[in-house]
């Protein structure tokens, strides 16, 4: 894997109809980071996801994965590097079986039809649904098309792994398998999500984003615990780190590095 | 409500059907495909009258539906479904044919031979197609048009409409769940929510096919499409094609029904 940055500077959307999405993003993710983007409904977190991945371009300033910067001559090269986890997998998963579908990106690449194979079996492996290769998927658990949607992007080998809302609609335990299944990856991991429990565990960076302005950048542990700045943007400290609704001991009492 | 996710499951079925493995699911796609387009000229070559010459044309899709063990009802029910299209467009040939002519002791106008003749061949065409589709699948039959080099924007276009098909019919399932929980009382959808309800679709289909286009050309989507079928093209498939070919063709060229009657009068001796 190689060493990449990914780099935001002074980056601003604008949409068709005026609605300033992204106001003046700027950023730095080094390589083997895993950074949680959050953010109220509309702060811009999507917005900022389909920059990062080229599918909008910026009306000013850039973004460069490693020394490239993302322009549409430069999209096949980036989309290499960088894989993207869509919120809803069935946006992802359009092919007739899970092992099709998997095959796809690699198969774009014109890769022969062996090395193809390979990469749909370590990929398939890595997510523990291997059994699920010739299912189709619509007939898969929203675990498994996760699982699967994940697969889809692993066996393109990117560098950096974008994921928007991973753990969205799952039940607890299917969550807690996604989540240990990114807890194993050694790509740089960029995640907007709500589940603000799961920032907490995955992600050791988080930035808040609020009118598609960053808001505050810092280690994890010291942004979610801000009961403050979470609450201004419109956001609540992890479940994990409130008060114990039965015995209703001071969680951040205890967590907090501040006391 | 429930009808809609029947057609959606039924629609779907042609493509499970599609991945068992069968002697005629091996056979590879483009000789699959190029057997189709033989039959489909052989079957629309015959005469308005030549009702018997096609008699033999049964055997193929008989024999591919046991060979592929797919099962007779759902197909059958398809193949009817598009029966009424065709009793629409020779239901008038009747009328217009008067001619009389005498078979096997009945007398009846021309016009109901040539219906029964435009009846059998519709039939016995969409039966190809759908097993085809169904012992292919339409990624392997999008693949097998490639290699024929067919301009890759259709068979572009054919791909993503057939996918379209089941993203539009799921958001119906959903706006129409979303209107009957919400109007218990009514039968249908009323008559001035019809406008908005469509509008809403399209635009809702829109995003979502939309969003599937962002999904394929973030993984590298250029606009060709790779099935992953470049196996090579064995002997068997070879033979395949030409067994039926001559098949065919022997079924265009000579009478058969006439020859095995003949055979069993004893006239050819």
């Amino acid at each position: 894997m190689s060493h990449h940055l990914t780099e935001v500077k002074d980056l601003h959307f604008i949409y068709p109809d005026g609605h300033k999405a992204v106001n003046g993003i700027s950023f730095c993710i080094h390589h083997g980071e895993s950074v949680g983007i959050i953010g109220a409904n509309g702060a811009g977190k999507s917005t900022l996801l389909m920059l990062l991945m080229g599918i909008f371009f910026p009306c000013a300033g850039e973004v460069r994965v490693g020394d490239v910067e993302i322009t549409k001559k430069t999209l096949p090269l980036i989309r290499q590097k960088l894989g993207m986890v869509f919120q809803d997998p069935d946006d992802q998963l359009f092919m007739t079986t899970v092992y099709d579908d998997v095959a796809f990106g690699p198969r774009n690449y014109k890769l022969d039809e062996k090395e193809v194979e390979r990469r749909v079996v370590q990929a398939l492996e890595m997510v523990g649904i291997l059994h699920l290769k010739d299912r189709a998927p619509f007939k898969l658990s929203g675990g498994e098309k996760r699982a699967a949607a994940i697969a889809a992007v692993l066996s393109m080998q990117p560098d950096i792994l974008v994921m928007d809302e991973p753990t969205a609609s799952l039940d607890p335990k299917s969550r807690r398998r996604v989540m240990k299944m990114l807890q194993g990856f050694e790509h740089t991991k960029i995640i907007t999500s709500h589940d603000l429990d799961m920032v907490f565990e995955l992600c050791t960076r988080t930035i808040v984003i609020k009118d598609g302005k960053i808001t505050a950048d810092g280690p994890t542990s010291e942004i979610l615990v801000n009961a403050e700045l979470m609450d201004a943007c419109g956001l609540e400290v992890p479940l994990a780190l409130q008060n114990c609704p039965v015995c209703g001991m001071k969680k951040l009492d205890r967590h907090s590095p501040f006391n | 409500m429930s009808d809609m996710m029947n057609s959606l499951s039924n629609m779907r079925l042609l493509e499970d059907l599609a991945r068992k493995e069968t002697f005629i699911h091996r056979v590879h796609p483009l000789i699959k495909l190029l057997t189709t387009v033989i039959y489909l000229a052989v079957v629309v070559s015959f005469g308005r009258y030549e009702i018997a010459g096609l008699l033999p044309l049964f055997f193929y899709p008989v024999l591919v539906l046991v060979l592929a063990e797919l099962p007779i009802g759902p197909i059958l029910k398809r193949i009817l479904l598009v029966e009424p299209l065709i009793i629409g467009i020779g239901i008038l040939n009747p009328l217009f044919d008067h001619q009389v002519i005498v078979l096997a002791g009945l007398t009846m106008s021309r016009g109901w031979i040539t219906f029964l003749s435009i009846f059998l061949k519709g039939g016995l065409t969409v039966a190809a197609g759908l097993l085809l589709i169904a012992t292919t699948g339409m990624d392997g039959v999008a693949s097998a048009m490639r290699m024929l080099k067919i301009p890759r924007l259709f068979v572009l276009q054919l791909l993503l409409t057939y996918r379209y098909i089941s993203v539009l019919m799921e958001e119906v399932t959903r706006t129409l769940r979303a209107y009957s929980l919400r109007a218990p009382q009514q039968k249908g959808i009323q008559r001035r929510v019809w406008g908005s309800l469509t509008g809403q679709l399209l635009l809702r289909t829109l995003e979502r096919a939309e969003r599937v286009y962002q999904a394929m050309c973030l993984r590298g989507f250029t606009g060709e499409y790779h099935a992953g079928y470049n196996s090579r093209v064995r002997a068997i498939d070879l033979i395949y094609l030409a067994g039926w070919a001559v098949f065919f063709l022997a079924a265009r060229i000579y009478n058969i029904p006439m020859l095995i009657g003949s055979i069993i009068t004893g006239v050819i001796k």
